[in-house]
């Protein structure tokens, strides 16, 4: 357990971070924001832009864009929205969904993007995630995981959850970071959209287990939900519904973490 | 007078966002790897993003060392970000060793993963080393600011006059801002920094 979270900042010995709050923004072609429940049935809530400056204006302190229908057309199309988007919006974007080579990477960097999230691609062909880290820096290769409930642990899920990989969620984390992924983006497909609070036990097995930073997502639907996501191990916490349905402001729930004894950026 | 500004496009990096955050900045901005172009600039940007050594093949690959190390030597202002910042240092240790442009004497050391998660990832603050920020780029930077940082490398200047900001991290003080007259590195991201990293890039403008 990381109660250190909750150490001061002024500690001399061990200078921590600060916990990231996340806006995640899953997108439908053509570039519509939705919002789906267990990672199914979407529903079109409205521009992604428009949501994107917003939260970025109101203190996010990180965007997810993520395609997700890029799996069915094999491609990711969101470079034109990231260009847009990195236009107005001065904060850091991660881009995932359907990037399956070095070059879609480097489109997206170069459109504006600071990291990419690989799941099917990485999961078909572990050693791209070698290769892309290789290139890249580990820095900017986020793992996507889709994780579900089984005996016993957790499966590995890709194209929204729709597909089984066979794999044990925590067993290809781990060998996904010593192929270099930089950081962990871990999504329960179990909680996705129900508002009911996160995964933790999946949260402290993943958090434990790996050196390097973990975003959870999935089942947040109040400001207390992160403060147990966060407690348990994760470095940051992706949010969508409590943002896209205007139940919060960006800013309420960082006062709200602070409140907790979460170290935010104010 | 429209600032001449040159990102230098050597095949790395986020390009697009640097410059969109100097245009906002009322820059004239030119995204190039010509020479020539360099010469003529104003302000040189030295962004990166990616594996030291691949940044510095490319680097040379495109014939950039001889530009920019007469640039820098004419005392005339650049800014590199994160990688592009790196480069600045005599050597990295990243996937073996690697040497730098030697601007600014020391090393690029892997961050420990002692109490910490590597890669550090996301917002942190900034501490003048002595002293306070007045009179150097980072003057607008506040108490209470912090800035975006995306890296598992950080540089550690030899001599303490080159480190024009510290952080911390984990047990490691890095360099979160380097210089040497006019030759500025910075390890986080102002294009990715919002308010606080866009008055970076002003006052890097208004050199």
């Amino acid at each position: 357990m990381r109660n250190s979270l909750k150490v001061d900042g002024s500690d001399p010995a061990v200078s921590l971070g600060t916990t990231r709050v996340i806006a995640r923004l899953d997108i439908k072609s053509p570039q519509g924001l939705v919002k789906g429940i267990h990672l199914e049935g979407f529903r079109v809530i409205g521009s992604p832009e428009e949501h994107a400056l917003r939260y970025y204006r109101d203190g996010i302190d990180e965007l997810i864009y993520m395609d997700v229908v890029a799996s069915l057309y094999e491609r990711n199309s969101l470079q034109e929205l990231v260009s847009k988007t990195a236009s107005e919006v001065f904060g850091p974007l991660t881009v995932g969904g359907g990037i399956r080579s070095n070059d879609d990477i480097y489109r997206l960097l170069r459109a504006g993007a600071d990291k990419v999230a690989v799941n099917t691609a990485a999961v078909r062909r572990p050693e791209f995630i070698r290769e892309a880290s290789r290139v890249f820096g580990s820095q900017c290769i986020v793992l996507s995981v889709e994780a579900k409930s089984v005996p016993g642990g957790w499966e590995a899920y890709t194209d929204n959850g729709r597909e089984r990989t066979g794999l044990d969620a925590l067993e290809w984390i781990r060998r996904a970071v010593e192929l270099g992924a930089g950081e962990i983006l871990v999504t329960s497909i179990d909680r996705e959209g129900g508002r009911k609070g996160m995964d933790l036990d999946l949260i402290r097995a993943v958090g434990t287990h790996v050196p390097v930073p973990v975003i959870a997502c999935g089942g947040v639907g109040n400001v207390t939900h992160i403060a147990q996501g966060i407690e348990a191990g994760a470095d940051a916490v992706a949010i969508a519904s409590l943002l896209h349905y205007k139940t919060k402001t960006v800013g309420s729930i960082k006062q709200g973490l602070a409140a907790q004894g979460v170290r935010v950026r104010p | 007078m429209s600032k001449r500004v040159v990102v230098v496009d050597y095949g790395v990096g986020n390009l697009h966002s640097v410059t969109k955050a100097l245009l906002h900045q009322g820059a004239t901005v030119s995204v190039t790897a010509d020479g020539e172009e360099i010469e003529r600039a104003s302000h040189v940007v030295l962004p990166g993003v990616g594996a030291f050594e691949d940044c510095r093949r490319e680097f040379h690959a495109r014939g950039l060392a001889a530009p920019i190390t007469k640039y820098i030597a004419a005392g005339r202002p650049l800014l590199g970000i994160c990688v592009g910042a790196q480069l600045l240092m005599s050597e990295s240790e990243e996937f073996g060793r690697h040497e730098g442009l030697g601007v600014i004497p020391g090393r690029v050391v892997r961050i420990p993963n002692a109490g910490v998660k590597v890669p550090h990832v996301g917002w942190n603050s900034l501490r003048p080393p002595s002293g306070t920020f007045e009179g150097t780029i980072l003057e607008s930077v506040g108490a209470g600011d912090m800035v975006y940082f995306v890296h598992s490398y950080a540089p550690v200047p030899e001599d303490p006059a080159h480190w024009l900001a510290e952080t911390r991290y984990g047990t490691i003080r890095f360099a979160s801002a380097i210089r040497r007259d006019n030759a500025l590195g910075v390890q986080f991201h102002p294009e990715k920094s919002g308010e606080t990293g866009l008055r970076i890039i002003a006052s890097f403008l208004a050199l």
